[in-house]
């Protein structure tokens, strides 16, 4: 059985509240933090465990938080991320949902080591009740002495607050995160300088995604060394992913990296294989940002290697033949899956979620869109095809924020690997009538 | 960003915008979560509040009256509560049902959940019934891909979601009467 470091008890009844997880181990990372280390040997606990940030761009955390400035008498932020947006992606709400306490232990734990007196989780608005789970938990905490002043009689004090967004996708990323937080519109700023150096209300501030905070309780229980020693090279220790789709056991699997893609997709210890018998046509193995990738290339890589799930091997191949980890958000596709009406799903989504501060993607998100609307309705051409090939190369990497690229891989990944698709249904516009679940594409559009 | 356009609502019920004594302390509660000087921080979560309690919208004068509270130009609130998908500009139905239509979702049948609603309120997405009882509303991943499909009402969840559940949501929903907010959780179970 895999080794569990998040979701050991996440089947515990009561595990949400203070007391259940306090008996199953509950703070004693914090006690012992707070007890016998410094600042300084947390944070070099965090560096040797290799842990990377689980919110989808994998950034080493221990090196994140050695950016952090540390000017005397500027008070210095932690943000937890818990915007929890891309699709595909749910482990950061159940987490939340489960066991409240582990979130909250690693937000003071990951302060002390940051000196950060104050912290805020940013969710996001859909998850109202998700919040209130977390205050109540909070509630609990300062009651028992866990937050507020002086905690464990260490002279550390801590305060931490939930705060709701309202919807908007754009809000994961850190920067357009923290100009919401300041009760602003979501629009991602230009870096430099970087939220380490200047970040809420322009002091230093670390943002990190909510199973990265997680991740910092159990790095401290039984030291860094241990939690490097799980997983396959850079790639280590345990991650959650969200497997949704046409799946037999559809939910958040905690996997200790390395766990070959194979296995992860047919056994029952995960997804359980296809549902009703289909075949795999295709996954998008990381949230709906990463290039989805077929059947035989998510399985092996192109040199025939089986695919792990680590950060390294589903990359491998780089785009031509690879795509990414992401956030986890593991979409399985089955055979009667149409492709590009898939990814006019997703680029829909991107056209509705651009902040529309960069022109590239604010109207290219649009263009892409209409086209796939256009191929759908049966209207296409071969050229449409190539201008939205075209259309994607000059967003990505021409936009202040990842949205753009975000927008720009699904599109190019599709055509790269299932340009047949397109033709099919740009050149005999009634096969796409054989595709299931086509319907009135214009009132989803519209509403 | 919401996907109608942002206009002034020409009908409004209300003349006066004042919370509740209990939200004006959950109000003050909240501003006192950021640091002097930065209370412009409280704005989302208090827009949320004034949703809530002013009919499930927010009208110029909700918002006018959010920006009084911390002291901030009426535009401010107006251009953050455009930006978000969550806060609604036009008034809507007591219920407002949001069905998550991307990925997931998508793939495991969101749109028949979509169809079967329209037909059986007799609307189409965006529109809302008119007896004023429901919205219908179609939104991006709400983070239940595991779960699909589903929809939001209110605060809560509707996962797993077939046909028969949808019926029998919206008769208990019905029969129930109740606005359903975000800032509150009163589970109507299926």
């Amino acid at each position: 059985m895999a080794k569990k470091l998040l979701l050991e008890y996440d089947h515990v009844p009561g595990i949400s509240t203070l007391d259940v997880y306090r008996r199953h181990g509950g703070y004693a990372s914090l006690n012992k933090a707070l007890k016998d280390l410094t600042p300084a040997q947390v944070l070099e606990e965090v560096k040797t465990s290799g842990l990377r940030g689980r919110g989808g761009a994998g950034f080493p955390t221990g090196m994140k938080w050695g950016f952090l400035a540390r000017p005397e008498g500027v008070p210095r932020y932690l943000v937890c991320n818990a915007d929890e947006s891309e699709p595909g992606t749910f482990k950061d709400r159940y987490l939340m949902e489960r066991i409240p306490h582990l979130l909250i232990e690693g937000m003071v734990l990951s302060s002390y080591a940051l000196g950060a007196n104050t912290s805020y989780i940013y969710i996001r608005g859909e998850y109202y009740y998700v919040a209130r789970i977390l205050e109540r938990a909070i509630a609990e905490a300062y009651e028992a002495g866990l937050l507020g002043k002086n905690i464990f009689n260490s002279g550390f004090d801590h305060d931490c607050y939930v705060h709701v967004g309202a919807g908007a996708y754009i809000c994961g990323e850190e920067t357009a995160l923290l100009e919401s937080l300041e009760g602003k519109r979501g629009n991602p700023r230009i870096k430099p300088p970087f939220p380490a150096v200047a970040g809420l209300y322009g002091c230093p501030t670390v943002v990190n995604n909510v199973e990265t905070i997680a991740a910092v309780v159990p790095i401290v229980r039984d030291g860094g060394a241990a939690y490097a020693g799980i997983g396959v090279g850079k790639s280590t220790g345990t991650k959650l992913i969200s497997a949704s789709g046409h799946i037999n056991r559809p939910g958040v699997y905690e996997i200790e990296l390395g766990v070959p893609v194979e296995e992860f997709i047919f056994s029952d210890l995960y997804c359980g294989g296809m549902r009703n018998g289909k075949k795999l046509k295709a996954v998008v193995a990381g949230g709906s940002s990463v290039p989805v990738l077929p059947a035989d290339l998510i399985l092996k890589t192109a040199a025939g290697e089986p695919r792990l799930m680590t950060y390294e091997s589903l990359a491998d191949g780089g785009f031509a033949s690879g795509t990414m980890l992401g956030s986890g958000g593991f979409i399985v596709m089955d055979e009667d899956t149409s492709i590009v009406k898939n990814l006019w799903n997703f680029t829909r989504f991107y056209h509705h979620e651009s902040c529309g501060q960069c022109s590239p993607c604010r109207e290219g998100t649009g263009w892409m869109e209409k086209i796939l609307h256009k191929i759908l309705d049966g209207h296409g051409t071969l050229a449409d095809v190539d201008l939205l090939w075209d259309i994607q190369s000059k967003i990505e990497g021409k936009t202040i924020c990842p949205l753009g690229d975000a927008a720009a891989w699904p599109v190019a990944s599709a055509i790269r690997h299932f340009r047949k698709e397109f033709e099919e249904y740009v050149t005999r516009p009634a096969s796409i009538r054989d595709v299931k679940h086509y319907y009135r594409l214009h009132s989803m559009a519209e509403a | 960003m919401p996907d109608y356009p942002v206009t002034v609502p020409h009908m409004s019920e209300r003349t006066e915008y004042q919370f509740s004594p209990e939200t004006l302390e959950t109000a003050r509660r909240i501003i006192q979560r950021y640091p002097e000087g930065k209370q412009k921080s409280a704005l989302i979560p208090l827009l949320h509040l004034a949703q809530a309690e002013f009919d499930g919208w927010l009208s110029p004068g909700a918002m006018d009256y959010v920006a009084s509270l911390l002291g901030l130009q009426p535009i401010e609130a107006y251009e953050v509560a455009s930006f978000y998908s969550m806060f609604n500009l036009k008034p809507v139905g007591t219920c407002v049902l949001e069905v998550c239509r991307t990925s997931s979702c998508w793939l495991m049948g969101a749109e028949d959940v979509v169809r079967h609603i329209e037909k059986k309120l007799g609307i189409t997405a965006g529109q809302t019934t008119s007896d004023g009882m429901f919205t219908l509303k179609t939104v991006e991943c709400l983070g239940s891909c595991g779960t699909a499909p589903m929809l939001q009402c209110g605060a809560d969840f509707y996962e797993n979601l077939t046909l028969e559940k949808v019926d029998s949501l919206i008769d208990k929903l019905k029969s129930d009467g109740r606005r359903k907010v975000y800032t509150r959780d009163e589970p109507i179970t299926i």
